[in-house]
This record gives C-alpha cells, sequence and structure tokens, in this order.
C-alpha cells in the first residue's frame, strides 16, 4: 500500500503528433479510490497504462510510493491490473491463473496456496477453483480476475473498465462489491471507466479527463455540484446539464429574451448551465415548448426547447398534466454560469451573495 | 381406453418414418469409403497369393495362403546385398524423417511467426513476406543448391541431411504468425505484469494455447514429411537410411526382368507406408478440425 504521485505526466506516441495525454498532475493519497473518467479517447486507459508500465512515459514523473518507476518493469512496480476483457490464461483453472504471478516471483509453494485460498473465500470462488475460465460465467470470471490482483498485495490495483463487458444487473453488483473490496483491503485504486455513473458510486475523488488533459479533480459531489467547465457540468450527471446561450444586461441574466436571474456581471454573452433535476414547474420563468416526455415511472424527463435551444427537466410529479409550453424557473444556488469562449465555470462566491441579496 | 388407441398408431408412424435425406447421405459416404478403401482392399488380398499367380489373373477375389510368409519378407527381408534395406529398417528411417520434420518445422516455424508478432523488429512484416515467398520456390526448383550445401555440410547419408534443409516452413510459420494475431494483446499484458518473460510467455501462455494449432500442423507436417520421395532418393545411398517410400519403388522396379516382381512383398511394404499417416490423422482428427476452424479463447 502507497501512495500514487503523477507529475506533469505526458505521453506523445510519435514525434511531432498531437500529445494523447499532457500536464497530468494527481496526487493519490494512500487507500484512495481514484476514478478516471472521460469520454472515449480522453486518455484515460493512456494513463492508466503508463502507470501500469505497458506504455512508456514521455513527460513527467510517475511515483508508487516514494519510488520513481518511469522505467521500472510492469512486474517490478508492485502494481496489479484487472482487465476490461479479464485476460485470464484460458488454459490455466482459476487457482492457476492466481497462483501464477506469485509462481513466477518465487514464492514458496505454501504461501501461494494459502494466499490464492484466502482470495477465493473472500471472492466466493473456492468451489471454482479448480475449473477452467471457460467454464465461468462473465460474472465469475470478472472475480476471477479480481482475484489475481489481491493474491499479489500490491501496492496498488489498477481498473481498465472492468465492468464494461457485464451486463447492467451484474455491472451494479460488481461495482458495490468492488467498492467493498477496496474499502476492506484499503489498497490505492486507480479506475478508469467511461461510465459516469460508475465514477460517481465508486470514487472517492474523480478524476474528469478531455482531450489528454485534466478538466476537473474532486470528489463526486463537489464534482457534480461545482463542475469547473461546460465539457464537466455536461458529462457528469445524467440526464445532462442544459447548457444554454443566454445574455447578462443591465444585472439581469436574460435567456431567449426572459429574465431567469439577477447577477453581478458585466454586460455580454454567457453559457448558462441548468440540471434538468434543478428546474421546477411554475407559472412563469422561461417557456420550454414541449417536444417528448420521457416517462420513468418516479418522475419524468420533458424534453424541449426554449426559445431554439434544446433543454430537459426532471419533473418529480408525473401524474400532472401537461400544456404544449410549460414554464421553469430555477433558485439561484443551481445556476451555474460558464464563460462562452473559454467554457470554464464563472461564479464567485461574493456574487452569488449579491444574487441572493437583490432576488 | 381411448386415449390409448389413439395415440398408439401415430407413435407406430412415427418409429417408421424414415429420414430417407440421412440414409442418401449415408449411402454416398459409404460408397465413396468403399471407392477410396478398394485399392488397399485389393494390395492386401493379392499379398496373400503367390506373384507368379498374379501375373497370370492379376488381381482377384481368391485369398491364398501366401499372406504370412509375404509379411515376413517385407518386414525382414532385405533386396540388396548389405541386407540394411529391411522392411523395419526403412520404417524407423521413415519414422525418423516424418516425425524430425514434424517437430522441427513446428519448433522452427512457432519460434519465427513469435518473433515477428511479438518483438518490435525492424523489417518484420518485410520478413514475414520473405519467409512467404519461399512457398515459391519448392524444392523440386532448388533441389541442385541444395543438394550442394548439404553434401558440403558432409550431412550426406544421414538424418540430419533429410531432415534439416527442408524443415523451415512458411506454411506452419503463416498459420502460426496468424494465430498469435489473434491471441488478445491483454493477454502479454497480463503476463507481463504478473511477470513472465519472453521465454516464460512463450512456454507458460502460448504454447499451451496454440496446442490445437500444433496438432493440425504435426498432422499436415508428418504427412508431409512420410510422404518425401525425391529428397530422401537423393541424399541417400547408404542402404540402411531408405525410407519406404523409396523402398517400395525399388522392389518393384530392380527386380523387374530377371524375376516375376514381388508383388507381395511391394504391396504389404505400400500397406505399411500407409499405416502411420492413417494412425496420425485418426488419432488427431479432434484437434485437427477445431485447430483450423475454432479458436479456443
Amino acid at each position: 500500500m502507497a501512495k500514487l504521485t503523477l507529475s506533469q505526466v505526458g505521453k506523445t506516441y510519435a514525434a511531432g503528433s498531437q500529445a494523447a495525454v499532457s500536464g497530468v498532475d494527481i496526487d493519490i493519497a494512500d487507500g484512495e479510490f481514484i476514478v478516471l473518467v472521460g469520454p472515449s479517447g480522453c486518455g484515460k486507459s493512456t494513463l492508466l497504462r503508463m502507470v501500469a508500465g505497458l506504455e512508456t512515459v514521455t513527460e513527467g514523473e510517475i511515483r508508487i510510493g516514494d519510488r520513481l518507476v518511469n522505467h521500472v518493469d510492469p512486474a517490478d512496480r508492485d502494481i496489479a491490473m484487472v482487465f476490461q476483457n479479464y485476460a485470464l490464461y484460458p488454459h490455466m483453472t482459476v487457482r492457476g491463473n492466481m497462483a501464477y504471478g506469485l509462481k513466477n516471483r518465487g514464492e514458496s509453494r505454501q504461501a501461494i496456496n494459502d494466499r490464492v485460498e484466502q482470495a477465493a473465500r473472500m471472492l466466493e470462488l473456492t468451489p471454482y477453483l479448480d475449473r477452467k475460465p471457460r467454464a465461468l460465467s462473465g460474472g465469475q470470471r470478472q472475480r476471477v480476475a479480481m482475484g489475481r490482483a489481491i493474491v499479489r498485495e500490491p501496492a496498488a490495483f489498477l481498473f481498465d473498465e472492468p465492468l464494461s463487458n457485464l451486463d447492467a444487473k451484474l455491472r451494479v453488483t460488481m461495482r458495490g462489491e468492488i467498492r467493498k473490496l477496496q474499502r476492506r483491503l484499503g489498497t490505492t485504486s486507480l479506475y478508469v471507466t467511461h461510465d459516469q455513473l460508475e465514477a460517481m458510486t465508486l470514487a472517492d475523488r474523480l478524476v474528469v479527463l478531455n482531450g489528454g488533459k485534466v478538466e476537473q479533480i474532486g470528489a463526486p459531489l463537489e464534482v457534480y455540484n461545482n463542475p469547473a467547465s461546460t465539457f464537466v457540468a455536461a458529462f457528469i450527471g445524467s440526464p445532462a446539464m442544459n447548457l444554454l446561450d443566454a445574455q447578462v444586461e443591465g444585472g439581469t441574466l436574460m435567456v431567449e429574451g426572459h429574465r431567469l436571474a439577477q447577477v453581478a456581471r458585466d454586460a455580454g454573452p454567457v453559457t448558462v448551465g441548468l440540471r434538468p433535476e434543478d428546474l421546477v414547474l411554475s407559472t412563469s420563468g422561461l417557456p420550454l415548448r414541449i417536444d417528448y416526455v420521457e416517462e420513468l415511472g418516479a418522475q419524468r424527463i420533458i424534453h424541449g426547447f426554449i426559445g431554439d435551444q434544446p433543454a430537459a427537466v426532471a419533473d418529480g410529479s408525473p401524474d400532472a398534466p401537461l400544456s404544449d409550453i410549460v414554464h421553469v424557473t430555477a433558485a439561484r444556488a443551481d445556476i451555474h454560469l460558464f464563460d462562452t469562449t473559454t467554457g470554464k465555470r464563472m461564479d464567485l462566491p461574493a456574487e452569488t451573495q449579491i444574487a441572493e441579496a437583490t432576488a | 381406453m381411448a386415449d390409448i388407441t389413439h395415440t398408439a398408431p401415430t407413435e407406430d408412424r412415427q418409429a417408421r418414418r424414415i429420414n430417407w435425406g440421412a440414409v442418401s447421405d449415408h449411402a454416398v459416404l459409404i460408397a465413396g469409403a468403399l471407392f477410396m478403401m478398394a485399392p488397399l482392399v485389393m494390395l492386401i488380398q493379392m499379398s496373400t497369393i503367390p506373384d507368379a499367380e498374379i501375373m497370370q489373373t492379376g488381381p482377384s477375389l481368391e485369398i491364398g495362403n501366401q499372406f504370412w510368409p509375404n509379411v515376413k519378407k517385407a518386414l525382414l527381408g532385405a533386396m540388396s546385398f548389405s541386407g540394411e534395406d529391411t522392411g523395419l529398417s526403412m520404417f524407423r528411417s521413415s519414422m525418423i524423417l516424418g516425425l524430425g520434420f514434424a517437430v522441427g518445422k513446428i519448433v522452427i516455424s512457432m519460434l519465427a511467426a513469435y518473433a515477428i508478432v511479438y518483438f518490435r523488429l525492424r523489417f518484420a512484416t518485410f520478413a514475414f513476406w520473405l519467409i512467404f515467398t519461399t512457398l515459391l520456390l519448392p524444392l523440386e526448383v532448388r533441389i541442385v543448391p541444395s543438394y550442394e550445401v548439404t553434401q558440403k555440410l558432409g550431412l550426406l547419408n544421414t538424418y540430419g541431411g533429410l531432415i534439416i534443409p527442408l524443415i523451415a516452413s512458411a506454411t506452419a510459420t503463416f498459420f502460426f504468425r496468424q494465430f498469435f494475431l489473434s491471441v488478445p494483446d491483454e493477454l502479454v499484458e497480463a503476463a507481463r505484469i504478473d511477470g513472465a518473460g519472453p521465454v516464460k510467455f512463450f512456454i507458460d501462455i502460448l504454447v499451451p494455447l496454440s496446442q490445437t494449432m500444433i496438432a493440425a500442423i504435426f498432422i499436415i507436417m508428418f504427412v508431409f514429411g512420410w510422404n518425401q520421395y525425391l529428397w530422401p532418393t537423393m541424399i541417400t545411398t547408404d542402404e540402411s537410411k531408405y525410407t519406404l517410400v523409396q523402398g517400395i519403388k525399388q522392389i518393384t522396379q530392380s527386380l523387374e526382368g530377371t524375376h516375376i516382381p514381388e508383388f507381395g512383398r511391394s504391396n504389404l511394404l505400400a500397406v505399411l507406408a500407409v499405416l502411420p499417416p492413417v494412425a496420425v490423422v485418426i488419432f488427431f482428427q479432434r484437434w485437427f478440425v477445431k485447430g483450423l476452424t475454432e479458436s479456443d479463447k
């Protein structure tokens, strides 16, 4: 068990080509569960593979504990990795799969046996120890892959989208199991996923990546409540946050000519972010022309347009009748403002107070 | 009661219904099998009657009493002054050639494919295609230089000379390359994290994974090696190193004119020459089909 430090880590595949990952700084405390999340191609897997030693590091430093591991062989980094397709050795039994790494390290037969048995008990794999991976279900294979990681007793676990080959129901169960297991073992973990829900539920801290750069690092709720940019705002949360073009005119935030709130800002265009679940149906406010409605049982998602801009509202009272046009408002604290050109978050604490005072 | 009388006839009708499709399929297959086996049966029949009688009547349905004497002659009798080219010694030579061929080719081509697929070599693709183009240069085309090299290495009349010059195989290298390419990259990475170096990965992971592939290549190469005629004829003048395929030719050829050809004996040698390839195919059949059609991952 150890902390994990990435400083200014970057990866460029061919000289002159665009960097796949650049300038990543992450400090991971001992025992912390960090989730790297982002759309496909954002460099999250590359980053993980650099920590694993499967990709060379072209810039910056990676430290496991206090040891610089940039040029250390994967086997000597004291890490264990769980792969998306499990990568179990098909010709070996479950026991063989878990023991192989220990055998190569030259552990005694007795020690290997003890650890494998212990991991199998923990993962409820004991009855399957002498089966081949072929004879196991997807969830069981997943557990074997985890077992293979556990028996190594590494400084850090690396997970590369380990749940994306499972069906939806199993994914939820395994998600819980991974979380519980990590808590119990207290092993520092780095987990890659493109699924923001998985990221939110598992992480101690999220690292949102976009185009090879870190967009935001923070606890799940912090990222959800204070997205640092329009990218994070749109990526975290489901249904996605509504991002609308708006204007500040004389201290008033106007969307498509309708007043939304008072803000202490200079006049000019801004991007306003409104979570569907923060929007409230009311008699006045922004007019939403309804396009279609998704019924989810406990709530319904109303999709429509404010002016020409698409927007969604999560409505908690699915039985109430709807007219063609509804009006929505949001509390000032739930309104996120972003710079139109850079996409960066721009509200300041002082400003919020002023807005509340004037509203 | 009513139920029973009602259902009984329908059951009968179902039991009696004949699947004519299956019958005709089997008829065709059985006819084909008989047709293919007929020459072999004729060979064995002819070996049971005296050679002189065959000269007069040709193949017949008669079963004579010469089978065991012919077997003895075929296995133990030599047809030269040296007395070293008995059926058994030729069988041994053929076996060494076939096995050496198959095993050698598998080892060499697996290593070549391993290098091409898993190591960042300069010109790996070029090397692969270079190996592949050797398919265009079969033994017959390059037999004179091949012979010269073998002779200069002093390998004439040795098993080494029989096997080594033919041991490189573009076909097997190609098959193994395709197979290795289909092995998921994550397996290599998992092995690397598990601390398996290149040699360990090859022996612990890749070879066991290739089992079915190895079996399939083994059959093909064993039969190919066993049936070699031209190369052994060129390389061996020592009669103790003659192979079966050579020996059969020798019998019918050398005894023509002066004697009645020893049909019985040569026929039995021919049967002996057929047996091992058949045995190998039967033994490895399951693996063979699996290896060439499905991937075990």
